[in-house]
């Protein structure tokens, strides 16, 4: 075996043989910080031996992020038009 | 129906950004004063949002434009009473919950429309293909085919910043209808957890369930998009 894989068996016995499909299954609760220590801990080992849950978590992160800078499309004209309508003939009754 | 919020909302955004909220206070003040523009910079930040999520609740375009003037104009009636306990877009989301959700209800004369929005389609489908791990061994649920970068560089991340917004839309728009109305609330507008459990009476538990399966769906169509497309390249 290569250092490399002892460290990789080692990491994966103390994060109490964790897999990546239970992994996958507690990145929410990771990144809204609803993990008790134990199993954040385990969360943080299995990540260090991984590179596909790195990749997992990276790319759940960057979805988020694309997600928060959706363009904002400006509102149609014609239902703004309405809208001012509404709220002129609303503020003079 | 929005005083339930009022009550049990201290929103920590009210309480929080102090900056924000002098802003939205600046801004109420001049709602109540029937100031046009003020009015127009509401419509113009928060009109397609409330669109998104109108279409959670209907299935109908035109029906989502109805459902979203009649908030304008109840934001209009209410803003007198509006104690500001939770953030105005917490308050104008409040509003669009509930009448969608009554518009919904009316509109839903097939089946189909019921069975769609039924707790089965939300699915307990995992997050990632199953086949995607091994099936034996030491390394047994591990991954044998695993997640690619989209580091800087890479072509998936190229294209994501080439499609990444026209994608997203997409993929938001096929889920279903309570996982969809938990990420625009959560991620597309950035609402505090707490405020989208009020919002959508459900627990903080069942909320992270629901953003859960949100997020893995959303994420599945990015990659299957970009890792399809990135092949050719």
């Amino acid at each position: 075996m290569t250092r490399d894989e002892i460290r990789i068996y080692v990491l994966d016995y103390l994060a109490g043989r964790l897999t990546c499909k239970k992994w996958v299954e507690m990145v929410t609760d990771y990144l809204e910080g609803s993990l008790s220590l134990w199993p954040r801990i385990r969360f943080h080992l299995h990540l260090g031996l991984c590179n596909g849950c790195r990749h997992y978590l990276q790319q759940v992160r960057t979805t988020i992020k694309t997600t928060q800078q959706l363009p904002r499309e400006p509102t149609p004209p014609h239902v703004r038009e309405e809208l001012i309508r509404r709220f002129r003939s609303m503020s003079s009754s | 129906m929005t005083p339930r919020l009022e009550e049990t909302c201290r929103s920590s955004e009210a309480v929080g950004r102090t900056g924000a909220l002098t802003e939205e206070a600046v801004l109420i003040q001049r709602l109540r004063a029937g100031d046009e523009t003020a009015f127009t910079e509401m419509v113009n930040r928060y009109h397609r949002a409330l669109i998104r999520l109108a279409l959670a609740h209907v299935s109908d375009r035109s029906v989502a434009e109805e459902v979203v003037q009649d908030v304008w104009m109840a934001v209009l009636e209410g803003i007198d009473r509006f104690e500001g306990r939770s953030s105005l877009k917490t308050w104008v989301f409040s509003i669009l919950t509930n009448k969608a959700k009554t518009r919904g209800v009316r509109e839903s004369r097939s089946i189909a429309m019921s069975a769609l929005s039924a707790e089965g389609e939300e699915g307990d489908d995992p997050t990632v293909d199953p086949s995607r791990f091994r099936t034996n061994g030491h390394w047994k649920d591990y991954w044998t085919d695993y997640p690619q970068s989209w580091d800087e560089g890479t072509p998936e991340r190229r294209l994501l910043e080439k499609e990444g917004a026209g994608l997203l839309e997409q993929a938001i728009a096929a889920l279903p209808s309570r996982l969809k109305q938990v990420l625009i609330m959560r991620d597309v507008e950035g609402l505090d957890s707490k405020d989208v459990c009020v919002l959508l009476s459900i627990s903080e538990a069942n909320q992270r369930v629901l953003l859960h399966r949100a997020r893995g769906k959303v994420r599945q169509a990015m990659e299957t998009y970009l890792e399809g497309q990135a092949s050719f390249s």
